[in-house]
């Protein structure tokens, strides 16, 4: 299922975040998304899993329009990780990789209530599924701890694999490895192509240019909300406009 | 001894039939952090309902194992729909507004749902006698007699306890209940409907009020529109020292409120005309010591 974003705007007051930009994410693969800070990659994110509709332009998932509500698009096939964590940190690992799952469970308010052997089911596939995500990602299935309680790269572990339980075509993960040390950050990169093997789409926002040029197999690079260049990461590392970007022009 | 034992009896009755009232307020605290001030008057409602099936709808003669069953479907049946009107009509618009503007929508509504059913509900004026749905006499055990009413809701209020802690516990909807109650916004993030997680939650209460409301009647054998107030107090009461937001918090504290208001009626000063004074003296000094309630957790300002 390809996402795509054509020539979106997004307009808060009198300062414009993104303009005309435009994004095809295809059906595999791996789309980076750099730029500096305030260029507008989370918002672009934040469009794109249905958290804020633009000022305009079109967003469409697999074709089809995507729905300006996170739940709906989740339930489309776009998942997504946050920048700052948010796990429910009360609740166990395995609750909230659970609750990632929670618009594929279907379950009778009566069937819950007698616990009939169908409702059994449907828990026990449930939470086997979340244990195989969590494995995925390569943490304990049975650890009973609060996710709150796990060091921060733990967390960032859960929240991949809860967006994994969800089934998701396309998976959005917003700076995975911010505050990682460079052997943290490798994990994550095999994870992610893990991910990619698996079939769904991936699209990484970074800060880590070296770490996006390794990893993914097309580059975007948004700068002051303009879609500045986009291309393989060959051809997108050695353009002149984004070194300047990045490190400035040679006259300063 | 005997007396002593018997007050025990008594007080966890009283207890269990209020445990049931307080789910209701602390899971609707838990999920959308609202005092709903009217969900005793969900509990009265069920009651009358109860009441009126009995009365008016069921044919004379009806042997009480057929009767009882009804009544339980009417009187939940009624405050099931009361507490969904109320979410949707009078909570829901305000969601999102100042903390103040539901509180004292909650008691507005608590004031016209009692109003309501004095006026039109017939004989509401003044307390009315409730159907004798349960067979008489009691069970001993040795010096201690119990009411079967009374053997009843002590067996049916801590099974409903336990069926709703299992429910939120294990289930997809009772996980998405947790989840919206830690946070709102990143659980509507993971695609759960918190508007319907909300109502779901006010459905559950209901449930539980209709079916207390029913082992009221039958054990106490009168209502009138004062018991969902009053009720309610001592529910919510039970729910702020169990711990608000808290299940099992809400039975233990519950259980204890009975107990004291049994026993401080039996032996403390003053009698059962000053029960009620030992009952908030007991909730004063455990706020004094642990502001959270037994089972609460401490409360946090969120960043």
């Amino acid at each position: 299922m390809t996402l795509i974003a054509e020539r979106v705007s997004m307009r808060f007051g009198g300062l414009v975040a993104l303009e005309d930009v435009s994004l095809a994410v295809p059906g595999t693969g791996i789309v980076g998304l750099i730029g500096p800070n305030g260029a507008g990659k989370t918002t672009l994110f934040n469009c794109l899993t249905g958290l804020s509709a633009p000022t305009s332009g079109r967003i469409t998932l697999g074709g089809r329009p995507l729905p300006a509500d996170p739940a709906e698009a989740m339930r489309g096939g776009v998942a997504r990780t946050f920048q700052n964590i948010r796990l429910f940190g009360e609740m166990s690992v395995l609750d909230n990789v659970l609750v990632g799952r929670h618009s594929r469970i279907r379950q009778s308010l009566l069937g819950a209530l007698v616990r009939s052997p169908g409702f059994r089911r449907s828990e026990t596939e449930a939470a086997e599924r979340a244990r195989a995500e969590l494995a995925f990602v390569g943490l304990d299935p049975d650890v009973r701890r609060p996710a709150g309680s796990l060091s921060y790269g733990d967390q960032r572990r859960v929240e991949i694999a809860r967006a994994l339980a969800g089934d998701p075509a396309v998976l959005m993960l917003d700076e995975p490895t911010a505050g990682m040390n460079g052997a943290e950050t490798a994990a994550i990169g095999t994870l992610i192509r893990g991910i990619r093997d698996r079939g769904i789409a991936v699209v990484v926002i970074e800060h880590d240019t070296k770490f996006i040029f390794s990893l993914c197999d097309h580059v975007h690079v948004l700068v002051r909300g303009r879609m500045l260049v986009e291309g393989p990461p060959t051809s997108v590392r050695d353009d002149p406009r984004v070194i300047e970007a990045y490190l400035g022009t040679a006259e300063c | 001894m005997a007396t002593l034992a018997q007050q025990i009896v008594n007080g966890l009755v009283l207890g269990a039939l209020i445990g049931l009232i307080a789910l209701g307020y602390t899971m609707v605290y838990g999920i959308v952090q609202l005092i709903n001030f009217a969900h005793g008057e969900v509990f009265m409602v069920g009651a009358f309902g109860a009441h009126f099936i009995s009365l008016y709808v069921l044919p004379e003669g009806v042997p009480w194992y057929a009767a009882l069953p009804v009544m339980f479907l009417a009187a939940v049946a009624v405050s099931v729909v009361v507490a969904m009107a109320m979410e949707r009509l009078a909570y829901r618009p305000l969601r999102g507004a100042h903390t103040l503007a539901p509180l004292i929508t909650a008691l507005g509504v608590s004031i016209l749902l009692q109003e309501v059913v004095r006026v039109f509900y017939p004989g509401a004026t003044a307390p009315l006698p409730f159907p004798r749905a349960f067979p008489d006499g009691s069970l001993a055990v040795g010096p201690v007699t119990v009411l079967w009413t009374g053997v009843l809701a002590l067996t049916v209020a801590p099974l409903l306890g336990a069926a709703v802690h299992l429910y939120v516990e294990r289930s997809r909807l009772g996980r998405a209940m947790r989840a919206t109650a830690q946070d709102a916004d990143a659980a509507r993030l993971m695609g759960i409907d918190t508007d319907r997680v909300t109502l779901a939650t006010f459905v559950i209460g209901g449930v539980l009020a209709g079916v207390g409301a029913v082992l009221y009647g039958i054990h106490y054998t009168q209502i009138d529109t004062a018991i969902g107030f009053q009720n309610g107090i001592f529910a919510f009461t039970a729910a702020v020292l169990g711990g608000i937001g808290s299940i099992r918090g809400a039975m233990l504290g519950a259980l204890c409120l009975g107990l004291v208001k049994s026993l401080a009626g039996q032996y403390a000063w003053g009698g059962a005309q000053y029960d009620y004074v030992w009952v908030f003296a007991l909730l004063i000094l455990v706020l004094m010591f642990r502001p959270q309630g037994f089972l609460g957790r401490p409360e946090r300002v969120r960043a």
